[in-house]
């Protein structure tokens, strides 16, 4: 039973496809409320990165308290939590949608519903939110908000008669949907002297406070000073500060009760001590059980990360810790390549997820990184038994040893304009996809599952999927398990030399195709050497594609000029400097966007 | 006194008109300058009149541009002023480079009674259409007969300058272009591998895909055949670009691979002199009026340190066919070559770009085509 003080709350969070307006419409509710004057407004608050933001995407859950005087007078406390969108952070989503009661549907009224619409409301109806579809941008010319309310109703079987028809971007009817969030979404409930279980969504780094957790308590209370217990973790800490977000800043209020969401701050170092999805508990009243729905996550892709520089290393590794306090799915440990020498062997949630990061060290870091081609994890089955996973194509023994290899296969959910249908068809076949269904959404749209291997999405599978639909498909993947599968490791050798940054593994039938690419990518991208440069694209002995970079035939400056020797020397220098930059493998030396280059071969 | 030896380089900044290959610092239609120029040259001489005292002149060379653009009077003038500020060896070479067409046997005549004694004459090319191409404003014809004239004038030491690897230039042509030169028998000659600049005619044409450059193949074809002609012609190889009968090797470019000091007078010139190296600015108009101002208007003065000038020893040393001496290197710096940079000559040597014979590091056949491969490894 609801307490009247609990009667009086709603936690609830926003899902939508990217670009829908999911984070506008957070800032409509939190300006119309009051937590923002107009005045006060910078675009999009919750979205704190210069990522989210460029990318109009949000990767770290955010949350914010509102009071919303409604219209029977009473004063409702809502709690907004802004959920990350992507799929690569589904666990995320799941947690952040655990800690709501309902959950507010943007769908763009011109776009309709998207591959990640449906991911997440299938999400949000296995924790029983209560969804309010709300239809966003009927501005735009090209809105059909009766097309959309009925693609809603079609596809995902919700009432969306009373949806409101808003335009989050310049603020039309945003009432509604704060008066439907009182009337709809349902109050928490749970008893306040019951031992405390809260939920963590999220948590960050702050370097004053140490880590900052979100959680939803569910039941009891905490108050500062309280003794608290991860139940997963085991890890125990004392409240130093307790209270509830506002954008940007924090309200310390000494207590949260069940019901509430809020943050706790208790001295912690380390991120990796507040899981995502673990239950805080008290130490000296610890409940009998924690939350359920907990789960450590683990990577899908992988890939090196190398300094441009060597010298380089050290900063590279400062980089990723300070990101990984704040990212606990980020995993890395060191690696060696010969061609690229000292670097680390990075795992990440999915394909955003990589970039991301790599973005965000190139960005926020300042690095000049080199990557290697992704990889996913494979199932090994040697000869005698053993079975093992691999991450690094370099580690896959030899062939004889092995008996047989898995990969991990996803199920892949395409949306896509009826008159794409036929491209579609024919990527996802060359990408090993088995066509599993095709559902028509409404008359111009329809949804295609296949069952492909994931080491087909991770190259420039959503590159290829933009340009073979004018960028109109969408995109979403789960992991299903493993599967059996004819695979070879595909080795690039120069020179008589095998590149270890370039190997990579691949199915058997897509080896030659893929191979002759990269030998035509290295061709344009590494430099005329003295000698002749063979590139050859191997799988065990054999080769299956060959290229071959003319020697170049002179290098020198043949006039020295007017005595003006500072400007031969900066030439020289010049070279020098593009030199170092070089990676020296066996005779040949590489440019780094060589190793580049062989990552988008569509 | 025992004095310093040094060089003197004087640039004169006018041309007739632009060649599309050139970016020296040389410009047409500023011929107007030219009298107020020659007065801030002769300034600029004056104003190095304290340092003077302390050093002999063991070469001069007046370079451009085209100096022999300007009234024979101003080369004579400033002949006299070099002569009146500085101390001139006897037996000094003194250069200056002409372009045919512009030459006359008065000109020939006033250069050689100044003193001058070698004359260095811009023919690149033998063929009217490749002179054409390359912006040139002269015939094979005009050369020939500025020859002639400075044979008469008594110049007995003539180079001409060569350029090979031209867009759609073919072996028969450059070998007609030696041959042409070769019968007249100059004393010196300087044959350049085309280098396309930013900033040229050639330039902007590379960038908008009008000029396909040469192979590389063909390029080299050129090269080494030169080398293989004028070795029977009996032209000593003695710099990667340069030939010369013996004895006749051309002393003042010798001085800037050696790392020999020299004063650049005139805009845009460049000087190593008392450690530093700098330029002095490359504008017609502001040289001439800081000069006015009774100040050398210096850019880019960089003090070369020990570790530099061992760089540079290397480098233009390797230019030298004759190659660098150990023993002078240990003189020089009282260093070891090897403990420096032995793990890179051992490397350059194993790449057979570079040689040691008879107490000399030298560039090898190989190591001519890619010299800046070499190079580099010292920097």
């Amino acid at each position: 039973m609801a307490s009247e003080r609990q009667k009086r709350i709603r936690n609830f969070c926003i899902i939508a496809h990217i670009d829908h307006g999911k984070s506008t419409l957070a800032d409509r509710l939190l300006e119309k409320t009051g937590v923002l004057t107009e005045r006060e407004m910078e675009d999009q608050v919750l979205d704190n990165m210069d990522i989210e933001r460029e990318r109009g995407i949000t990767i770290k859950a955010q949350a914010v308290r509102m009071v919303y005087k409604a219209a029977d007078g009473e004063e409702y406390v809502f709690n907004l939590i802004d959920t990350p969108g992507h799929v690569d952070f589904n666990y995320e989503v799941s947690r952040s949608l655990a800690a709501c009661e309902g959950a507010v549907l943007v769908v763009d009224a011109a776009q309709g519903i998207e591959a990640q619409t449906l991911a997440n409301v299938y999400l949000a109806l296995e924790h029983n939110l209560e969804i309010m579809p709300v239809i966003n941008k009927i501005d735009l010319p090209s809105a059909q908000p009766e097309v959309v309310k009925k693609e809603i109703e079609d596809v995902i079987g919700l009432d969306a008669g009373d949806a409101p028809l808003i335009s989050a971007k310049n603020g039309i009817n945003i009432e509604d949907v704060l008066a439907n969030a009182v009337l709809k979404v349902p109050c928490p409930a749970g008893d306040e002297d019951a031992p405390l279980r809260a939920l963590i969504f999220d948590s960050y780094y702050d370097s004053y406070k140490g880590v900052i957790v979100y959680i939803r308590v569910k039941e009891g209370k905490v108050k500062v000073g309280d003794s608290i217990k991860m139940m997963y973790t085991g890890k125990e800490f004392t409240v130093t500060e307790i209270g509830y977000m506002r954008p940007g800043t924090h309200f310390p209020t000494g207590e949260l009760l069940a019901g509430e969401v809020g943050y706790i701050a208790a001295s912690i170092k380390n991120v990796k001590d507040t899981r995502v999805g673990d239950t805080i508990t008290l130490s000296d009243n610890p409940a009998k059980e924690p939350l359920p729905g907990y789960k450590k996550v683990n990577s899908m892709v992988f890939c090196g990360i190398y300094p441009a520089d060597g010298s380089k290393y050290g900063d590279l590794r400062d980089a990723l810790e300070k990101l990984q306090l704040n990212d606990a799915a980020l995993s890395f440990e060191p690696e060696s390549s010969v061609a690229l020498g000292f670097g680390f062997r990075c795992g990440f949630l999915g394909l955003l997820h990589m970039e991301i990061i790599q973005e965000r060290l190139e960005r926020e870091y300042n690095l000049d990184l080199v990557t290697t081609a992704p990889s996913v994890i494979y199932k090994i089955i040697k000869t005698d038994g053993e079975v093992f996973d691999i991450d690094n194509p370099t580690n896959l023994p030899p062939v004889a040893e092995i008996e047989r290899m898995e990969e991990p296969i996803v199920k892949a959910t395409i949306m896509v304009p009826t008159e794409y249908v036929g491209n579609i068809m024919d990527l996802s076949q060359d990408r090993r996809g088995v066509y599993k269904d095709m559902k028509y959404i409404d008359e111009g749209r329809v949804m295609l599952t296949y069952e492909m291997p994931l080491n087909e999405i991770i190259y420039d599978f959503f590159d290829a999927l933009k340009s073979r639909t004018k960028g109109y498909a969408s995109f979403d993947y789960e992991l299903l398990g493993y599967k059996e599968s004819d695979l070879v490791k595909l080795d690039i050798v120069l020179n008589g030399d095998i590149v270890d940054a370039l190997s990579f593994i691949v199915h058997r039938e897509k080896a030659y195709t893929r191979g002759r690419r990269i030998a035509e990518k290295l061709k344009e991208t590494i430099h005329k050497q003295q000698f002749e440069i063979p590139i050859q694209a191997c799988i065990g002995g054999k080769i299956i594609a060959r290229e071959t970079v003319k020697a170049y035939r002179k290098d020198v400056l043949a006039k020295c000029y007017g005595g003006d020797i500072t400007r031969k020397k900066k030439l020289l220098e010049k070279q020098k400097e593009g030199k170092k930059r070089m990676r020296q493998v066996g005779t040949v030396e590489i440019p780094q966007e060589a190793f580049m280059s062989v990552l988008k071969l569509d | 006194m025992n004095t310093k030896e040094i060089g003197l380089y004087i640039h004169i900044p006018f041309c007739k008109s632009k060649c599309h290959y050139c970016d020296f610092n040389s410009l047409p239609g500023r011929e107007l300058h030219i009298p107020q120029y020659f007065e801030a040259l002769k300034k600029e001489l004056q104003l190095y009149t304290t340092k003077a005292k302390n050093y002999s002149i063991k070469s001069i060379f007046i370079g451009g541009g085209t100096p022999s653009l300007a009234d024979p009077e101003h080369i004579t003038n400033i002949m006299y002023s070099c002569r009146e500020h500085f101390n001139i060896k006897k037996n000094a070479e003194i250069s200056i480079e002409t372009n045919p067409g512009t030459l006359s046997f008065e000109k020939l005549a006033a250069y050689k009674s100044s003193g001058i004694n070698r004359l260095s004459m811009g023919l690149q090319a033998w063929q009217s259409h490749i002179l054409n191409y390359l912006g040139r404003i002269h015939s094979a014809e005009d050369f020939v007969e500025n020859f002639n004239q400075a044979r008469k004038a008594g110049f007995t030491n003539i180079n001409a300058d060569l350029i090979f690897g031209i867009p759609s230039q073919t072996m028969e042509e450059w070998r007609h272009t030696l041959t042409g030169v070769v019968n007249l028998g100059p004393e010196h000659l300087s044959c350049y591998s085309l280098k396309i600049e930013e900033g040229t005619v050639f330039g902007e044409k590379l960038k908008s895909g009008e000029l396909n450059q040469i192979d590389d193949d063909i390029d080299r074809e050129m090269y080494h055949s030169t080398i293989e002609i004028l070795s029977t012609k009996g032209y000593n190889h003695y710099e990667i670009s340069n030939f010369a009968k013996p004895g006749y090797e051309c002393r003042h470019n010798l001085l800037y691979w050696k790392i020999d000091e020299y004063i650049g007078l005139g805009a845009g010139a460049h000087s190593y002199f008392e450690g530093n190296r700098y330029n002095n600015v490359c504008s017609i108009e502001r040289y001439i009026a800081a000069i006015g101002q009774n100040e050398i208007p210096r850019e880019n003065v960089q003090w070369i340190d020990k570790k530099d000038s061992i760089s540079e020893f290397i480098i233009l040393g390797l230019r030298v066919m004759d190659g660098i001496s150990l023993s002078e290197f240990q003189a020089k710096f009282s260093e070891d070559i090897f403990d420096l940079f032995g793990t890179q000559i051992d490397k350059l040597s194993e790449a057979k770009l570079l040689e040691l014979r008879e107490g000399k590091l030298k560039l090898t056949s190989n190591g001519l085509d890619f010299a800046n491969q070499v190079f580099v490894e010292f920097i």
